[in-house]
């Protein structure tokens, strides 16, 4: 209740997109291009070990065979690899230690972003305060990880990716790529070759994370990809909240965003990962400029009992490809998919999950919200497969898609593989319009059409929201209504 | 309170109000009774500013202010509701959610101050009590899988909260039987008063022994072609409309 009010409030209050700024720091660039001498720039920027940069090379020339995808339903103009820089990262010389060490321009960046790192540590002593562990990552580098010592007592190391690779290596060696192989797919691939950083989660057996962690991506850069890499494991009987959120400043051309993420979960872990995705999403009249989001995100049920739960809500970007994925191989692992997905003016979002069910009594269930408005486009694509030793394989899949408008898109493709028969899938889908009976029965009842559009929306995507922690779905719900705006009349 | 003069209005370019001229006093109940087609629902979408309903001549004013020229949602402000015929199902949002949203909405636009918590759910469990509606129905989204009587009590329940000052029931007795009727009309003869009016627009004289109309127009062709007292109505229950949709 008080949450629709707030997004009523919250709406009236903001541009289009707010996050659309500049940071004016000073900056590092590799050269423009990409080559076996800029993925060896990156890796001894970033002080690696010879056999990290082995890897990176490996990937680098596994790319150079592999060929872009181009079964998704989206369009955009070839990408010229070599017009983007690969590295950038705000001047600093050694990685800050400390709070006290950041550039002030980039704690003040995420502070209007709404994500206030110095006050996080300040109201660590505070009594009954939330306490979220942020990681915050600025184009190629993170720059600042808060409360390490408090998580480092319960045992959980929370770090960016470089400093796991040098003070963690051999958690990183043995987890790194077995969950997203280099080659598994054309952007994967470039990211194994060329991601600057990420997160690094490892929480020990038997260990529930006391507090929920989060990273926070920002891209600054002109002309500048961003590939983060992150890994996430969860050893027998832990538990682990995980929470990322994107945004962008307005550029007229289209930036690249590659990430990989790569979850383990062994015995009676549990994950979950949630995503608030807001890159800028391009001039909506024109379609220019915006973010490509091609990301693959995929997590391994290694362990009996296991569960992952993915929920995401996809607001941003000018053109979406993503699939965040379970492979449930441990017997009764359990794997959930809670999307939103939203696109408006030109975006276009191809995006849904693969539930690959391997072990016995693996259990799946998916539920998938697509809005359109504008003249957008908007695909869920989901997979779902039994293995023939997948006995009792069960899967939901609830696949709603609502129309704002009479010049958008909606598509659903799902794909259902069932090798063995004693797998039950169950698939439901709707495809609604935003009805004008709605709209009139709701103004009529003292509600401006913006505000009765977003207290639909939210009801519709409900479902999807209440998966989210606490403080996300509040954020979550104001950007659907901002995502939204301008889009009915 | 309501003046309707030489209103014409236009659905798709075809015109539905003719020329309609009414006027509700302040406290008064006025019924609006027509043959099908006559443009009864026309005329509570066009009061109410709904998008189609295009008005082509002649004005409608509440307590002078000229009602056509505000939004949907500022005619809700100043105290117009409208008990749709059939209410709309809004998936995924509570009742109680959906009404608290449309008070403080209007509360705003008026400059009052926001609802508070415990005023708002005594509000509610009062109404419901009144209405005889449990109040966990309140909890589910609003009118997702209601019967077509329990929607039209919720309607009821959203006046008495909304507590309008001009109301337009909308065939408010179609889909009711004898019981839920009465339970319907006791709510809505609850809100009479020196302060407000209604506009009861119904097919059938039914109704109108349960609300007690002031005065009772025959709504034909597009126009207002009889007007008269309470008896009106059961001339019209005993003779059918004939004579006046020949009239027009």
């Amino acid at each position: 209740m008080p949450a629709v009010k707030q997004t009523v409030e919250h709406v009236e209050s903001l541009e289009k997109y707010k996050h659309g700024f500049v940071t004016e720091v000073a900056q590092e660039f590799a050269p423009k291009g990409l080559n076996e001498d800029i993925v060896r720039f990156i890796s001894a920027k970033k002080d690696e070990p010879e056999w990290m940069l082995e890897w990176r090379l490996d990937a680098y020339r596994r790319w150079l065979e592999l060929e872009e995808p181009t079964w998704a339903k989206v369009n955009f103009p070839r990408i010229d690899y070599q017009d983007s820089y690969y590295y950038a990262a705000p001047k600093t010389g050694e990685g800050p230690k400390s709070l006290d060490e950041v550039d002030p321009e980039i704690l003040e960046t995420y502070k209007k972003l709404g994500i206030p790192l110095r006050e996080q540590e300040v109201l660590a002593g505070v009594t009954g305060a939330p306490k979220y562990a942020v990681d915050a990552v600025f184009d190629s580098v993170s720059v600042v990880t808060t409360f390490k010592k408090e998580l480092a007592e319960a045992g959980v190391i929370f770090c960016s990716m470089s400093e796991a690779i040098r003070e963690h290596p051999e958690l990183v060696k043995k987890y790194l790529g077995t969950v997203v192989p280099t080659s598994d797919n054309y952007y994967a691939c470039l990211n194994a070759a060329v991601f600057s950083d990420g997160s690094f989660v490892y929480v020990p057996p038997g260990v529930r994370c006391p507090m929920e962690l989060s990273t926070y991506f920002r891209i600054n850069a002109e002309n500048s990809g961003q590939f983060e890499r992150t890994l996430i494991i969860a050893d027998a009987g832990a538990y682990v909240s995980y929470l990322e959120g994107c945004t962008a400043p307005m550029r007229d051309e289209n930036q690249l965003h590659a990430a990989v993420v790569e979850l383990v979960v062994l015995d009676d872990a549990e994950i979950k990962y949630s995503t608030v995705q807001n890159w800028y999403p391009g001039d909506p009249e024109t379609g220019k400029g915006g973010i490509y989001n091609f990301v693959t995100k995929r997590a391994d049920c290694r362990g009996a009992r296991s569960k992952v739960s993915w929920t995401q809500v996809e607001t941003g970007s000018s053109v979406t490809w993503k699939y965040p994925s379970c492979v449930l191989r441990g017997d009764e692992s359990v794997g959930e998919f809670y999307s939103i997905a939203i696109t408006n003016g030109r975006q276009q979002a191809d995006t849904g999950t693969k539930m690959i069910h391997l072990g016995r009594n693996t259990r799946s269930r998916i539920i998938s919200k697509g809005i359109s408005a504008g003249k957008s486009s908007n695909t869920y694509r989901g997979l779902v497969s039994a293995h023939p030793k997948a006995k009792g394989a069960r899967n939901f899949t609830q696949c709603d898609s609502l129309l704002i408008g009479k010049q958008c898109a909606a598509h659903t493709v799902p794909y259902i593989e069932a090798r063995n028969g004693q797998a039950v899938f169950e698939h439901e889908a709707t495809t609604t319009r935003l009805s004008e009976d709605q709209l009139f029965y709701v103004m009529q009842r003292g509600l401006s059409q913006e505000e009765a559009v977003q207290l639909l929306v939210n009801g519709f995507v409900k479902d999807v929201l209440q998966e989210l922690p606490m403080e996300f779905a509040v954020e979550a719900q104001k950007l659907v209504a901002i995502s939204l705006e301008g889009s009915v009349g | 309170m309501l003046k309707i003069e030489n209103l014409h209005a236009a659905v798709e370019d075809k015109e539905i109000i003719k020329g309609l001229t009414l006027e509700v006093p302040a406290g008064e109940v006025h019924a609006i009774m027509g043959p099908n087609g006559a443009g009864k629902s026309t005329l509570s979408y066009v009061l109410t500013g709904r998008e189609g309903y295009e008005v082509t001549e002649g004005s409608a004013t509440l307590d002078g202010e000229d009602l056509l020229a505000l939004d949907p949602n500022e005619r809700a402000a100043r105290g117009l509701f409208l008990s749709f015929q059939y209410p709309l199902e809004i998936p995924g949002v509570p009742a109680l959610t959906f009404i608290r949203t449309a008070l403080n909405a209007q509360r705003k636009a008026r400059g009052e101050p926001e609802v508070t918590a415990p005023e708002f759910l005594k509000l509610a469990r009062s109404a419901a009590t009144s209405l005889k509606m449990d109040f966990d129905m309140l909890k589910r989204a609003l009118n997702v899988g209601f019967s077509g009587g329990e929607k039209k009590r919720m309607e009821i329940l959203q006046m008495a909260m909304l507590q309008p000052r001009f109301l337009i029931l909308d065939e408010t007795d179609s889909g009711l039987d004898i019981d839920a009727l009465r339970i319907v009309s006791e709510g809505v003869n609850a809100l009479r008063s020196p302060e407000r009016s209604m506009l009861v627009i119904t097919h059938y004289q039914r109704l109108l022994d349960y609300i007690k109309p002031d005065r009772v127009h025959v709504l034909a062709g597009g126009r207002i072609v009889a007007s008269g007292g309470p008896e009106l109505a059961l001339e019209l229950e005993r003779e059918g409309y004939d004579k006046y949709a020949r009239a027009a």
